[in-house]
């Protein structure tokens, strides 16, 4: 098994003001390519502490992150985050805001027509071609985190890195942003870290749970495979046995083994 | 009774409420652009009141100054005496005798230059000083002390430096209109939200290309701000300088009817001064509107 990202012995803690915290302990994960891998914990456990610094965005204060044997120590384009309020730039169209990624990230690759057909392609790959000339502002909570993932996408990442993506949206919207995903996801087969903290979201998307314990000094806990064929459909799913045995096997670590101590904060 | 007439006006103003779910968005636009009695009734509504205002204050100013003793002439004196300057904006007669209007304009030439100075380098320092802590705590407290000096202090200062009084005066519109460009700047970009700066990140964007593609446009409004502060205090600035300076701006010419008591001369320009002071006002603020659309809509 060739390891494509490795999370190799990782360790960060924060320091404000003489006291460290220590956030994360002894993290270890290999991840396959074309892998999808949710991040499932409770608050506060350090989950997108994790993904920033997979991305990146922060250092690691031990160990280090691999990605095809490269040491990463800050962000790039190859490591592509969708934020939780999918942070487009306001003043900037739909489709003004892909360009800015793909005429800095392509741009000495591709020829204008070239980018121009690339971020077409990737409007409708999320549906929302029809909204170029809109301005973030003026499009709904869903289409915004669909525009997010269209500008991840577009910046071809060797590794998409979803932090909490449906978390402000509706039950509703999210079913269909989950549905876009999955349907991305296998037809870019795009290696995928997802950060999130709803259980059946996780189950329904991915090829591995990892279920991380309490902070501070947060490790992972468990790592639990669900062996669902793709495509997966969330109707069929419902009464499936090994969904629902996968789901009782992550509520049982999260509710059972590691219940959340409101107080520890 | 006048209360009455804007009443009206507005009533009228409003489209009927018959059918207002079959407009569509364009019909609606296009009745609204050619729509008489809307563009009057808006006009009527922005005009006709301060239209009363200014008409009852020159009534109690008309009565205040009648008397033979009166220090200040009443407006129908400066009507008769000034007569020319008001109705003749652009005449020219020669090197020290020209209009109002070209008065303005030379005192404007050199607000856009000291002001356009102020702009750049204020939007540029703010910039340092709103991105680097170490900026800040070393630029900040000589710009707080700094800013508190009036613009005339500057004004000896200047012009033993420079030794000429056209400089000099654009470097006290300079100098006065810098400080709000700056310290606006500097919170408008200590205000910009993490994720911008992490989606530049992720981007590799430079310094160059984050400067003019994420920092310019989140900051503008504030930018925009410290450049309406800074437009204002520059004009004040002018008007001042020049007194002092000398040259054909309008600020001299106050300066140069004082000397001669043509006290009906002085109001017209400040009429004039007040005006343009508006309008540069509302210029800097359109702009910054049209700049600004999607920034502040979040």
């Amino acid at each position: 098994m060739t390891a494509y990202l490795k999370l190799d012995h990782i360790d960060k803690s924060f320091a404000r003001g003489g006291q460290v915290s220590e956030v994360l302990r002894d993290i270890r994960l290999t991840i396959e390519k074309g892998e999808f891998v949710s991040i499932i914990g409770h608050s506060g456990c350090g989950k997108s502490t994790l993904l920033n610094l997979i991305a990146g965005l922060t250092k690691v204060s031990a160990g280090a992150v691999l990605l095809e044997d490269k040491e990463v120590d800050s962000p790039g384009p190859e490591r592509a985050v969708v934020f939780q309020n999918h942070s487009l730039l306001p003043w900037l169209t739909v489709y003004d805001n892909i360009n800015l990624a793909v005429s800095k990230v392509l741009g000495s690759t591709k020829t204008k027509a070239e980018r121009h057909d690339w971020i077409m392609r990737n409007l409708d790959l999320v549906q929302m071609a029809h909204a170029r000339d809109k301005r973030p502002a003026e499009i709904s909570g869903g289409m915004k985190q669909r525009v997010g993932i269209a500008r991840a996408l577009a910046m071809e990442p060797k590794i998409l890195l979803l932090d909490e993506p449906f978390g402000a949206l509706d039950a509703l919207t999210r079913a269909h942003l989950q549905d876009a995903v999955m349907d991305i996801h296998s037809r870019l087969g795009s290696t995928t870290i997802m950060i999130t903290h709803d259980v059946d979201e996780a189950v329904l998307l991915s090829d591995r749970i990892v279920m991380m314990t309490n902070g501070p000094a947060a490790t992972i806990g468990e790592v639990l495979a669900v062996p669902l064929a793709r495509p997966r459909r969330r109707v069929e799913l419902s009464s499936d046995r090994t969904f629902l045995r996968c789901r009782e096997a992550v509520l049982k670590f999260l509710y059972e083994r590691h219940r959340f101590v409101e107080a520890a904060e | 009774m006048s209360i009455q007439t804007i009443e009206d006006t507005k009533v009228k103003a409003f489209p009927s409420p018959d059918k207002p779910a079959e407009v569509i968005a364009f019909t609606a636009k296009a009745r609204r652009r050619f729509d008489p009695v809307v563009i009057a009734g808006k006009l009527a509504s922005a005009l006709v009141p301060p239209a009363i205002v200014i008409a009852l204050m020159l009534v109690v100013w008309q009565i205040a100054c009648s008397s033979p003793t009166a220090s200040l002439p009443p407006p129908s004196q400066v009507w008769n005496e000034a007569y020319d300057l008001i109705a003749h904006p652009f005449f020219d007669n020669g090197p020290q005798d020209i209009g109002l209007a070209w008065r303005v304009l030379i005192s404007l030439q050199r607000v856009a230059i000291g002001f356009g100075l102020a702009a750049i380098v204020g939007v540029a320092l703010g910039a340092l000083v709103g991105q680097s802590v170490w900026a800040m705590r070393g630029l900040d407290p000589v710009f707080q002390i700094l800013r508190t000096v009036p613009p005339l202090a500057w004004l000896p200062l200047s012009l033993a430096a420079f030794r000429d009084s056209s400089p000099s005066a654009i470097f006290v519109i300079f100098i006065t209109s810098i400080w709000p460009v700056i310290i606006n700047t500097a919170v408008g970009v200590r205000n910009i939200p993490e994720d911008y700066r992490n989606v530049s990140r992720i981007l590799r964007l430079n310094q160059f290309e984050f400067f003019l593609k994420i920092m310019v446009p989140a900051a503008a409004p504030y930018i925009f701000t410290g450049l309406r502060i800074g437009i204002g205090l520059s004009w004040l600035a002018i008007v001042a300088a020049e007194m002092l300076t000398g040259g054909v701006g309008i600020g001299f010419f106050i300066w140069d009817a004082w000397n001669s008591s043509r006290l009906p001369d002085i109001i017209v320009a400040l009429a004039y001064i007040g005006v343009t002071g508006f309008c540069l006002d509302r210029l800097v603020a359109a702009v910054g509107a049209i700049v600004t659309r999607g920034t502040t809509a979040k």
